[in-house]
């Protein structure tokens, strides 16, 4: 079973229609021993990045999406909620986050002549072949943000040229950041949903 | 680079699509589900969902209709049509909606605008814009309630109000062209191009492949919208992105 952590963001139905449509046994909730008890989690995430922080405290999940991180349980952050799981972001100042991988969120730069938010479909470029990011090699796939996740070429599987590299894919060992959304980029986007539930079905691929 | 978008629109009535669609394999030719499935399989970026019906007793009809469309069809949606508040914006955004559309309610009220894009960021609110020339003063008007009434405002000006109210993205319609077929009115894109540096589509006048080609060549727009030359299948989107593609524009 994944979870779906629902905490009050704006795409988390969006994503658990696409899981529903894929015949992917799903879950939303916010409770602590189900999290814990997961197959797998998605985190989605549109909004602000405090908001979320503020969100995920008042719901005591922090310390739980960590822990759930330790076991080896394969993580899905999707748009925020890749962006949540680095160290810090610097919308509207500096904020910490999960601190599951390590880096930061800070804005796209306007001054390349580029429009902020990055919106509409742009093209993934894959940076280190995994089978996470594999489906979306050359593709189209649909972004929405002004802020991106700076963070060492290791933790990067795919990116996309805004005038700065983004990060579209990121992944450390069982946790795996989306800055997409693949619950709207089409037949791609959702081939990349059933990529993350084949992980999570091979489970000594996950949990290592 | 982003793709241009191309972007078919649909007239929905109680749920139904107004105008019949006319593709091959498509049993139910008024239901907005299977039309926007198959528009996805075609090769749409988006699609935008127009609200036409009439009485509010009625209005809960759409949100039912996205809520039922976002199950089966992954791509941005964008509804607009009747939309006066920020508990309407906020039911059709959970029913699977990504962007809303306000017209004249913004004109009447720009800080529907302002609010909405507080609540639910400037991506979400799309400012649609009716525009038509005015000869005499050598501008572009801006009609509401369905292009029957005009207003004092400069859509130019307007467009500018209006991204400063907090729309993140513009959805122009030339009421010049919509309907002849004509191309897309070259001159009013470049005319908001220049004025604003949020997201444009330009909406009305779409005849033939050029059409699309002369819009992205010679304008900054994001996105073409057209209806009835997709949906009566003088054009297929496949089609018109091939040529694109031939052209040297960034298609997906």
């Amino acid at each position: 079973m994944i979870i779906v952590i629902d905490y009050d963001t704006g795409n988390t139905r969006n994503v658990k229609k696409a899981l529903d449509f894929l015949g992917v046994s799903n879950q939303l909730s916010a409770d602590p021993a189900k999290i814990l008890a997961a197959d797998g989690l998605i985190l989605p995430g549109v909004g602000a990045f405090s908001k979320a922080m503020d969100a995920l405290i008042s719901r005591g999940l922090v310390p739980v999406i960590q822990q759930a991180a330790r076991q080896g349980v394969p993580i899905l952050g999707i748009c925020l909620g890749m962006q949540l799981l680095f160290e810090r972001s610097f919308e509207f100042g500096q904020r910490p986050g999960l601190s599951i991988m390590n880096g930061q969120v800070v804005p796209i730069p306007d001054q390349l002549g580029v429009k902020v938010p990055h919106m509409g479909w742009d093209q993934n470029q894959v940076t280190r072949p995994d089978p996470i990011a594999d489906p979306f090699d050359q593709q189209f796939t649909y972004f929405v943000h002004s802020y991106y996740v700076e963070t060492g070429p290791e933790n990067i599987l795919a990116t996309v040229d805004y005038g700065v590299r983004l990060p579209s894919v990121v992944r450390r060992k069982n946790v795996i950041g989306i800055q997409f959304h693949p619950e709207k980029s089409g037949d791609v986007g959702l081939a990349g949903l059933t990529k993350f539930k084949e992980l999570i079905d091979h489970a000594d691929y996950s949990r290592n | 680079m982003l793709a241009k978008r191309i972007i078919p629109c649909l007239d929905v009535d109680h749920g139904r699509v107004k105008k019949g669609v006319n593709f091959v394999n498509l049993q139910d030719v008024g239901d907005p589900t299977a039309i926007a499935s198959a528009y996805q399989k075609q090769g749409a970026d988006e699609i935008v969902f127009l609200d036409i019906t009439a009485t509010n007793e009625h209005r809960k009809a759409i949100i039912e209709t996205i809520e039922k469309v976002a199950g089966q069809v992954f791509m941005p949606l964008t509804v607009g049509g009747g939309i006066h508040t920020v508990s309407d914006m906020m039911a059709l955004l959970k029913a699977g909606a990504d962007k809303i559309a306000v017209n004249s309610a913004a004109v009447d009220n720009p800080d529907l605008i302002t609010k909405g894009a507080e609540k639910f960021g400037r991506q979400c609110i799309v400012l649609a814009i009716d525009a038509k020339f005015n000869a005499d003063t050598n501008q572009y008007d801006v009609y509401v309630n369905g292009g029957r009434k005009k207003t004092t405002l400069n859509a130019i000006e307007w467009a500018k109000q209006g991204v400063g109210f907090g729309a993140g993205e513009l959805l122009v319609t030339s009421m010049d062209r919509d309907g002849t077929k004509s191309g897309y009115d070259l001159n009013l894109y470049q005319q908001l191009s220049r004025a604003v540096s949020v997201p444009i589509i330009a909406s009305g006048g779409c005849g033939q492949v050029s059409d699309f080609t002369n819009l992205f060549q010679q304008t900054t727009v994001d996105g073409a919208l057209a209806a009835s030359v997709f949906h009566f299948g003088e054009l297929k989107i496949s089609t018109v992105k091939d040529q694109l593609r031939k052209d040297g524009v960034i298609i997906r």
